[in-house]
């Protein structure tokens, strides 16, 4: 906009450098920067409202401070005339607000059921809520892991989701809106990324202790690449390591002190049913953990196995009291879990 | 001199209690005003509390990973804040209105029933005080089976379920120790409170108004009152209801929340909110009604679209039971159910911008003495059509779904229960100040608390909006450096304390002219309605005679005629009708019988807490003490005598 220009629609450059100031730049959460045709159906609609509702702010706020500077008290002021009211003004502005708020109605309705409906060949992903991280299953492929969800660029997902406990609220910004985890019913989600990238999910609804530390990842990758990882997560985790190393001890510590109570890994310690924590088969290849409240490097690996509850309160995971032996070996086998 | 009538001292044992000054003339008054002025400071009292807990909140905050607080403190302050703030701050602000106007404006002695009103406000007392003994008896810990690595401080032991306490959460498996129950329970009682005086306001109204007071000659703030005493009405049966289950779940094994006995935790979210909604328009009506009678009185016109504001406000009320599934739009309900309540939604604001406009039309060619309350109420015209814009926003569903649990609903409601509700109040409180103490407050003061507030206020809440539209969710204790919200977290955090620095200058304002301030007439703003015909500070009996009203705004109108272009011109009689109404208003001619003082609803109020401990802790000997006050209270209530032998101080003498 040039220098005239900017001055001649003064108010309206200083709102929108306002609000171009205000915008957060590279928010992992941001909802305003849509990356899936879901978020971007919403984020229609929401421009749509938001430019409604500036002009309506602008049309009242401006009466307002018009009307405390021209009809301000001033001396020699004429007492006012008395005006009860007037029917016409009545009738216009109870009719106009009805008339946009109808006009915003009917693509909001359309969005509703828009993204309701089940997309075609979609792939399906059970996700259920825990105190606090997010469990996915693939029942197409039979994988099931934590944290972090791995879908398909360009593709349909329908997430069926329910909770273990609480209620909790899954959240993807940048793909779709929110969804309640209910206990003991089943709720729907559909997600689809444009291209490989990754996404930063969070828990909406607050689920007690540590709710903000209950966040997440959704890793959007090509067609190829989803394949290779579908084959990769099927296959069951090493059990005969090579005798004497760290690793070998590590998986020890592992089998010893009381892991395998709450945790799986496939091929090692196999149980029937579920278990109330992170299936750790392909462990080191996801880059979070601990709810996605920690990277998965050795520096936060030590501080979580020392005391978990100290990270995350009100954790299931206890302190186990491993020395830092211990700790190192066990870093060194989970390291292995590829 | 004066006819003050006393009872006699002698004829009964149930003496009834006579002190006129002192500690015991508050515990046993039945008289509204004092009880008006009673619940004024003390919700004054929670509200600062809620504020205290709420810059504990923002210090937290003000940085990412902070670790001012542990998870488990902040929970609890967050859910000490927002319980806080509603029932302890805002509705109780707007009981002291109610009670101390609500007979002024219908020009009445008192209400219908002076001592049920007396123990409506010792009930939300002991409510209030049961809820924070939580801080010293109750305890809170880590769910079934989870771990802590440090022991819960006090700060901790408080409810942390959320105001909300949605379930299963907030249940005993989720939220162990006994917190919540204080939680629960304190509710439980403060409902109890509020039912009592809905009734009582509701006969008052309709029963109290005196000649000539018909319903349409009632000013709007009367009107808001009648139609938030019929919302509570209707709305804390429910929320009474859900408390008993919570509580059964909690205390004797009940599963109406848990899905493992068949329950539903869904239902909670649907009764919570079923009164949860309605209680939106219990905060802001009353500041509707406020701002309604300020408007025009510092504009010297009438209320544009009289009819039209007080049936928008019934409207808003009405709508108000039918959108409370907007709080769910991302919970589990159906594509039918979402565009049903978004439409419901939209249909609220219809009505609302009825109101806005109206107010507007208020202003249009007045003559706008922009006094405080007058800054207060034009600030919230302007901080509350913020709050509208935004909440047609969240009707918009598919968009909610994007703001639920975020900041953006934080400044939305803030923008709508702070930038309304509370600048609606502060500008009634310094409207009525005059007519409260018979003292003028701090004109300069007055504005430098308004700016600062303002300035406070919206820097505060502003940037919540794109906080919350660019990913920060709520309730959360921590948010990753990585988020990039830090920055403006910090602003609002330093908001945040300028809004204190405010209120610190609201209460040297308040202190200072209480005591110092010059001497007010009894009607410093040329007002309209006719509390403002009697001598400030309100005598004790308050109309002299029962003024007789021949219109709306009837004051104005016994002041002023209107000439033929429409504009007011004072009456000559104006001037020797104040002198009139001054000297009438000090000596009444008639005799003037007011209700008698009462320990008794003191005592009954005082039970409760101890029914609240004994179902917590299961002690037989505590559920035995409440029972023996709820029973003295109420068996000495309907046996005191109810008209006493009259004998007249002149009598005496």
């Amino acid at each position: 906009m040039n220098k005239k220009g900017l001055f001649k629609y003064k108010n309206f450059s200083v709102l929108s450098l306002l609000f171009l100031t205000a915008c957060i730049e590279n928010a992992p959460m941001d909802s305003l920067s849509p990356a899936g045709p879901y978020a971007r159906q919403i984020d229609e609609l929401f421009w749509l409202t938001f430019w409604i509702a500036v002009a309506v702010f602008f049309i009242v706020q401006g009466a307002l401070i018009f009307s405390v500077f021209y009809f301000r008290d001033m001396p020699g002021k004429p007492e006012p005339k008395q005006i009860h009211g007037n029917n016409v003004l009545e009738i216009m502005w109870t009719i106009i607000p009805v008339l946009i708020l109808a006009a915003i109605a009917v693509p909001t309705v359309r969005t509703i059921f828009d993204l309701a409906r089940e997309p075609e060949n979609a792939l399906k992903v059970e996700v259920i809520g825990h105190q606090w991280w997010f469990e996915y299953k693939y029942p197409a492929y039979g994988i099931t892991t934590a944290n972090v969800l791995v879908i398909p660029e360009d593709t349909p997902v329908r997430l069926e989701m329910w909770s273990n406990d609480v209620l909790h609220n899954y959240w993807v910004p940048k793909l779709n809106g929110k969804r309640y985890l209910v206990p003991g019913q089943k709720t729907y989600l559909n997600l689809q990324a444009d291209s490989a990238e990754e996404f930063w999910a969070q828990c909406g609804e607050y689920c007690g202790l540590s709710h903000s530390k209950m966040r997440g990842r959704v890793l959007s990758m090509s067609q190829k690449d989803f394949e290779n990882w579908v084959t990769n997560e099927k296959l069951n985790a090493e059990k005969d390591l090579a005798e004497g190393s760290l690793a070998a001890e590590g998986q020890q510590v592992y089998l010893n002190a009381g892991c395998t109570q709450c945790h799986v890994i496939n091929g090692v310690w196999d149980v029937q049913g579920d278990r109330i924590a992170p299936n750790l088969t392909h462990f080191a290849n996801r880059n979070v953990f601990a709810g996605a409240a920690l990277k998965n490097n050795k520096e936060n690996l030590t501080k979580w196995l020392a005391n978990p509850p100290e990270i995350k309160p009100g954790t299931f995971m206890p302190n186990l009291e491993l020395t830092e032996k211990e700790i190192e070996a066990l870093i060194a086998y989970l390291g292995t879990l590829k | 001199m004066t006819k003050i009538i006393e009872p006699d001292k002698q004829t009964n044992i149930f003496r009834r209690p006579s002190s006129e000054y002192g500690f015991w003339s508050w515990i046993t008054t039945v008289d509204h005003k004092k009880i008006g002025i009673m619940y004024g400071y003390a919700a004054f009292f929670f509200l600062l509390i809620g504020g205290l807990e709420a810059l504990v909140l923002r210090i937290q905050l003000a940085q990412p990973d902070n670790n001012f607080l542990s998870a488990a403190e902040y929970n609890a302050m967050f859910t000490m804040h927002g319980t806080t703030m509603v029932f302890l701050a805002i509705m109780p602000i707007s009981a002291a209105f109610f009670n101390y106007l609500l007979p002024l404006q219908i020009g009445a002695r008192d209400v219908a029933f002076p001592r049920l009103n007396a123990l409506s406000f010792w009930i939300w007392v002991f409510g209030g005080l049961f809820l924070y003994s939580t801080f010293v008896f109750g305890t809170a810990g880590a769910p079934e089976g989870g771990y802590l690595a440090e022991e819960v401080g006090w700060l901790g032991n408080a409810p942390n379920g959320g105001w909300f306490g949605y379930q299963p959460n907030a249940g005993f498996k989720y939220s162990p120790g006994t917190a919540m129950d204080y939680w629960a329970i304190g509710l439980q009682i403060l409902g109890i409170s509020s039912l009592v005086s809905a009734f009582n306001f509701i006969v008052t109204i309709l029963n109290m108004r005196t000649q000539g007071m018909r319903l349409m000659r009632m000013p709007v703030f009367t009107w808001m009152t009648f139609a938030v005493a019929f919302l509570l009405a209707f709305s804390l049966p429910i929320i009474a209801i859900a408390l008993f289950y919570v509580t059964f779940d909690r205390q004797f094994g009940t599963t109406f929340f848990l899905t493992e006995g068949g329950g539903d935790p869904v239902l909670w979210q649907h009764l919570f909110w079923l009164f949860g909604h309605p209680e939106v328009y219990i905060l802001i009506l009353p500041a509707f009604g406020i701002v309604s009678e300020i408007l025009p009185t510092f504009s010297r016109k009438p209320l544009f679209g009289y009819p039209a504001i007080v049936f928008a406000g019934f409207g808003i009320a009405f709508i108000g039971f039918g959108v409370w599934a907007h709080h769910m739009f991302a919970s589990a309900i159906s594509p039918v159910a979402q565009a049903g309540f978004g439409i419901s939604t939209m249909i609220i604001a219809v009505p609302t911008g009825v109101k806005i406009f109206n107010w507007l039309g208020t202003i249009w060619g007045g003559k706008l003495n922009l006094k405080t309350p007058m800054l207060f109420a034009l600030g919230f015209i302007g901080m509350f059509v913020i709050g509208g814009l935004s909440g047609v926003t969240h009707s918009i569903v598919p968009a909610d779904t994007q703001q639920t649990d975020t900041y953006y609903i934080v400044a939305h409601f803030h923008y709508v229960l702070f930038g309304g509700a509370m600048f609606g109040i502060f500008g009634g409180l310094y409207y009525w100040f005059p007519k409260v103490w018979g003292k003028m407050y701090n004109e300069t003061l007055g504005q430098i608390h308004f700016w600062t507030m303002m300035i406070g206020f919206n820097l505060t809440f502003g940037p919540m909006h794109w906080l919350g539209l660019q990913g920060q969710v709520r309730r959360t204790w921590v948010y990753a450096e990585e988020t990039n919200l830090g920055f403006w977290n910090l602003i609002v955090s330093i908001g945040a304390f300028i809004i204190a620095l405010s209120i610190l200058i609201f209460m040297a304002n308040w202190i200072y002219s209480k005591r110092k301030g010059e001497t007010a007439p009894f009607d410093p703003w040329d007002a309209r309605t006719i509390e403002w015909t009697i001598p400030s500070p309100t005598p004790v009996w308050n109309f002299s005679k029962a003024p007789e009203v021949k219109a709306l705004d009837d004051f104005w109108h016994a002041k002023y005629d209107e000439d033929e272009e429409g504009r007011a011109v004072r009456r000559d009689t104006a001037d020797d009708l104040l002198i009139e109404l001054e000297e009438e208003g000090l000596n009444p001619k008639e005799e003037i019988v007011l209700p008698n003082p009462s320990y008794f609803p003191f005592i009954l109020a005082s039970g409760l807490p101890f029914l609240g401990y004994a179902v917590i802790y299961k002690t037989i000997a505590l559920a035995l003490i409440g029972v023996t006050l709820l029973l003295i209270g109420s068996f000495g209530w309907a046996t005191e005598p109810l008209e006493e032998e009259f004998k007249t101080k002149e009598e005496e003498e």
